[in-house]
């Protein structure tokens, strides 16, 4: 046996341990459209989350609001003498200000609904796959009707339902997204058991649970990331066309789609900058969030062998 | 003997970010009218990029670096595009492993067969139609007129090579390259397919390129071999001298290795060790650290030299054409 | 005569597309639409004994891989018992349920697919034997260590993941991995088909040597005539869900008596010949879905009688030991 063992050379293999995870940071970063679309979307969380440290006014605080300071173009000075470099919406607020807490505001949204929408979703699925038989049909049946709805009209109906505040958009959003997650994780779970791997851990009499939780669910990751990004940048967008409906957030913490919504009828005027810079804000964040998942749709795309 | 094909010096390296992998490096053959070359090798071993490289098939991070391909004195080798079109599925066609890779699930095969044909002649489709349907029984698939109607998943494997194999000489090439069309398939339809293969060579005087790691189905049915290692060709010429008294220690180790030259029920020989990792290749000879026979002159890069009437790349030819040492 | 380590008796497994809703609702409407059954295994019976090789050998499409897995407990059979050691596995129950599941473990084909992509080795081979107690957390490192050393790897890269290795060197933890619960019997399922012609000559090596230091048995699947001569001390032949023949070794290959087998051994690529003509025989090998009636070889058979056409010819022991499902056989040695 021993020319058997002499017969690996240990040069053959790479020096060092190199887990799944480092190999994908390191693919990630070859595309520089990826990296910077990840830097833009880390700078645009930043922003937002030190809001209060680095903008003149409070727009929440109605006692610094003031009426007076309204419709100001960019550049203008405000009546507490800082300038508005974004100029002002219609209630006086500072729009670069706005801009930042309604960032906050549709960001929290965003990212709370996705991961719960992804919790949620990601546990029906799998029970979905586990299960399998009676429990799998009407489980997915059940998702099959919920994404025959568009995720506009669902939200709309929740929030109808359901009234105004942050909490119950939350809520809305993960009612209206929890079934892409629960689709793809189930089919990921198909495809995974299907695989030999899963076949070896039954021959090897691993409970079926284990082999749920520790083989099949770590490889159903990567599309659920993906997906992930993508559900997480539509939310967002989707929270902010149900404000510009006026069905969203409360006006006086107005997330992004509320300030689109108020400059509108101020566009014909020609105050352009209350709706137009709270859009391009959005526009960047969603594009950065979709161009980082676009690219890592590309690299978790399990390669064949080499 | 018309020479069809003639590569010297081929190179093809692939410029990855983790570094450079020579997948072919120094590869010199010649394919004459009507005769069958074997290109035989493991994975690795640069057998299926060399006859990409061919047909100029090679994608960016790879590049053809070096070396000349000269197609009936027609110099190919980076060639403009559109001169390459001409001779793709003209005059140079191609078999691939996976039927599906040629065939287009979503056509029928008759719009495939007669796509293939009106691209290269100006013929009217009743024509081409014709032509297809004999094509397909010369390679002996039964009712070609209704399987001409079917679309490729509704046919065997089996089939769908033969619909393949049917296609690529249905422009009556100078040259294919049949890169391991019967590694997928049984023995059985694997016998048809070479049967048919043999036959339509002989009938029509093609050339033929069969690439494969399968050294019996080699033996059966080509002229000549080739026996490839890490990019480049370490033995080549006449079947019989090949396969019956082997020179490089490779090719003495894969023929011994195999269970028919082996004693029932006894160790296989084998060779030791893994193929190279092509990003780490060993300096001096790439079969080296393998390599039974080694000596220090091994530890440079042998040249290939014309030893015992075949082309041979080794300083410590076997002259015992038994394996085991 | 000893009891066999591991036999099958009168094995079939069906695999039936059963319809969904709407097409329940499409066949009463009377649309064409019918549950569809695929015989993969058709009533099959083989026994093993314990250190014995036994070959199974058949083109795709025979069902040889779903036996496999039959045997190995991974699929249950439509039809039939699987016993282990005398026993009926299906009626165990605890202790002796889980003792026979581990007795009996499988290598797969594909090396690629057969390892978990996010589990280290040391997990991979490590897991099962402490699922089932058969070493400690504790001891888990070392033990994984000697089982790496048996199959011919390096103990040291037991903290790589799966991708870093080569096609031989997974094949060799997949090996390792199922020895670590200590078998009796492993079904190799076209273990070797997946690599290249150098390695399989090692691994074949490592079959053989694993048989005689732990006298292991194996049901040994392939479609590699050449491997199974060298291999095995029985061989089976399977076409379409049944067994046509099954002899010694040494019979087979000497002397074939079914036409498939006939033409197997006719038609394999062999070294010494040269610009052969290939005389295969006619036909494709027919869906599984749709067998031919009586013996399912008939349509490609050089020898079909009308009777063949008709009836179903069973496995039936003939000269020494060997049985054929031919019925010119069974006449000529009636």
């Amino acid at each position: 046996m021993t020319d058997v063992i002499a017969s690996e050379p240990v040069t053959l293999t790479p020096a060092k341990v190199e887990t799944p995870f480092q190999r994908f940071r390191a693919e990630f970063f070859e595309s520089r459209i990826a990296t910077f679309a990840l830097c833009l979307f880390g700078a645009i969380v930043l922003l937002a989350v030190f809001a209060p440290l680095i903008t003149p006014q409070n727009p929440y605080d109605l006692a610094q609001v003031s009426v007076m300071d309204g419709r100001l173009p960019p550049g203008s000075e405000a009546f507490d003498g800082y300038t508005m470099w974004l100029g002002s919406d219609g209630a006086g607020r500072d729009l670069y200000s706005a801009i930042l807490y309604g960032l906050r505001i549709s960001l929290t949204v965003g990212l709370a609904s996705g991961v719960i929408a992804l919790l949620i979703g990601m546990a029906i699925g799998l029970i979905a796959a586990y299960a399998g038989g009676r429990t799998e049909a009407i489980i997915m049946r059940v998702v099959d009707l919920q994404l025959s709805f568009p995720a506009s009209l669902v939200a709309l109906m929740m929030v109808a339902a359901l009234g105004k505040g942050v909490d119950k958009i939350i809520l809305a959003l993960v009612i209206a997204q929890w079934a892409y997650y629960a689709r793809t994780v189930r089919a990921t779970a198909l495809v995974e058991r299907g695989k030999e791997y899963v076949e070896a851990a039954q021959c090897l009499g691993i409970s079926r649970a284990r082999i749920v939780f520790r083989h099949i669910l770590p490889n159903c990751m990567a599309p659920l990331i993906v997906v992930g990004t993508v559900q997480t940048a539509s939310a967002i967008s989707l929270e902010a066309t149900l404000s510009f409906l006026g069905v969203g957030l409360p006006q006086t913490e107005p997330s992004i789609g509320v300030l689109i919504a108020n400059g509108f009828e101020y566009m014909l005027a020609g105050l352009y900058w209350i709706s137009v810079f709270p859009g391009l804000a959005l526009l960047l964040t969603v594009v950065s969030i979709n161009l980082v998942g676009d690219h890592l749709r590309d690299v978790l795309n399990p390669r064949m062998k080499k | 003997m018309t020479k069809v094909l003639e590569v010297s010096g081929l190179k093809t390296h692939f410029f990855t970010h983790a570094g450079v992998v020579k997948a072919v490096d120094g590869v010199d053959f010649s394919v004459s009218k009507g005769k069958v070359m074997g290109l035989v090798g493991e994975s690795g071993s640069g057998k299926s990029i060399t006859g990409f490289s061919i047909l100029g098939l090679i994608d960016p991070p790879g590049r053809i670096v070096e070396g000349s391909i000269r197609f009936n004195g027609e110099e190919i080798a980076n060639a403009p595009e559109d001169s390459l079109k001409r001779l793709r599925g003209n005059r140079i066609s191609m078999i691939f492993q996976d039927p599906m890779m040629t065939l287009n699930p979503v056509l029928r095969v008759d719009t495939q067969m007669i796509e293939a044909i009106l691209a290269h002649e100006k013929i009217s489709r009743q024509v081409a139609w014709e032509r297809s349907r004999d094509a397909l029984g010369l390679v002996g698939i039964p009712s070609p007129e209704e399987r001409l109607q079917a679309y490729p998943h509704q046919l065997s494997g089996g089939m769908r090579q033969r619909v393949a194999i049917a296609t690529a000489f249905l422009t009556k090439p100078d040259l294919i390259i049949a890169d391991e069309p019967t590694t997928a398939l049984d023995v059985t339809i694997q016998a048809q397919i070479i049967h048919e293969a043999q036959k339509l060579t002989r009938q029509t005087g093609t050339a033929l390129i069969w690439i494969t790691h399968d050294l019996a189905v080699v033996a059966g049915l080509a002229d000549r071999i080739s026996v490839m290692y890490a990019g480049r060709i370490v033995e080549q010429g006449d079947i019989d001298d090949v396969i019956d008294r082997p020179r490089h220690p490779y090719t003495v180790g894969l023929l011994g290795s195999v269970p028919t030259a082996n004693r029932r029920g006894q160790r296989l020989f084998q060779i030791e060790g893994m193929t190279p990792n092509m990003l780490a290749m060993p300096r001096g000879c790439a079969f080296g650290p393998r390599c039974r026979a080694r000596t220090e002159a091994c530890a440079a890069q042998p040249p290939i030299a014309d030893v015992d009437g075949r082309r041979l790349r080794c300083f410590n030819p076997q002259r015992n054409a038994e394996a085991v040492p | 005569m000893t009891a066999p380590l591991v036999e099958i008796r009168e094995v079939s497994k069906r695999f039936t597309k059963r319809l969904d809703v709407a097409g329940k609702i499409a066949q009463r409407l009377g649309a064409n639409v019918r549950e569809e059954t695929v015989h993969a295994v058709d009533q099959v019976s083989l026994a093993i004994q314990p250190g014995e090789v036994l070959g199974l050998v058949g083109e795709s499409g025979c069902g040889k891989s779903t036996l496999g897995r039959v045997v190995a407990g991974i699929h249950a059979a439509s039809d039939g018992h699987l016993f282990y050691q005398g026993k009926d596995v299906a009626t165990l129950k605890g202790a002796e349920k889980r003792a026979a599941t581990l007795a009996i473990q499988m290598i797969f084909q594909d090396p690629f697919a057969s390892l978990n992509p996010r589990m280290r080795v040391e997990e991979i081979i490590g897991e099962a034997p402490r699922m089932h107690g058969i070493v400690s957390k504790a001891e888990q490192s070392d033990y994984v260590d000697d089982v790496m050393r048996k199959v011919g790897l390096d103990p040291s890269l037991k903290r790589r993941y799966a991708h870093q290795f080569s096609g031989g060197q997974r094949q060799r933890i997949g090996i390792a991995r199922a020895l670590a619960v200590k078998p009796k019997f492993l079904v190799c399922d076209e273990a070797i088909a997946a690599l290249d012609v150098s390695i399989q000559a090692q691994v074949i090596n490592l079959f053989m040597d694993l048989r005689e230091e732990l006298g292991l048995a194996y049901l040994f699947i392939s479609h590699d005539l050449s491997v199974v001569e060298h291999i095995a001390d029985r061989v089976a032949i399977m076409y379409l869900g049944r067994i046509v023949e099954s002899a010694t070794t040494e019979e087979i290959f000497s002397d074939p008596r079914h036409p498939y087998t006939k033409a197997l051994l006719a038609e394999a690529p062999r070294l010494d010949q040269r610009h052969r003509a290939f005389e295969p025989i006619e036909g494709e090998i027919p869906s599984p879905l749709d067998p031919p009636p009586g013996c399912t070889f008939h349509p490609r058979c050089p020898a079909a009688t009308a009777d063949c056409r008709k009836t179903v010819p069973v496995l039936k022991a003939g000269r020494g030991g060997r049985e054929t499902a031919c019925l010119l056989e069974h006449l000529e040695t009636a």
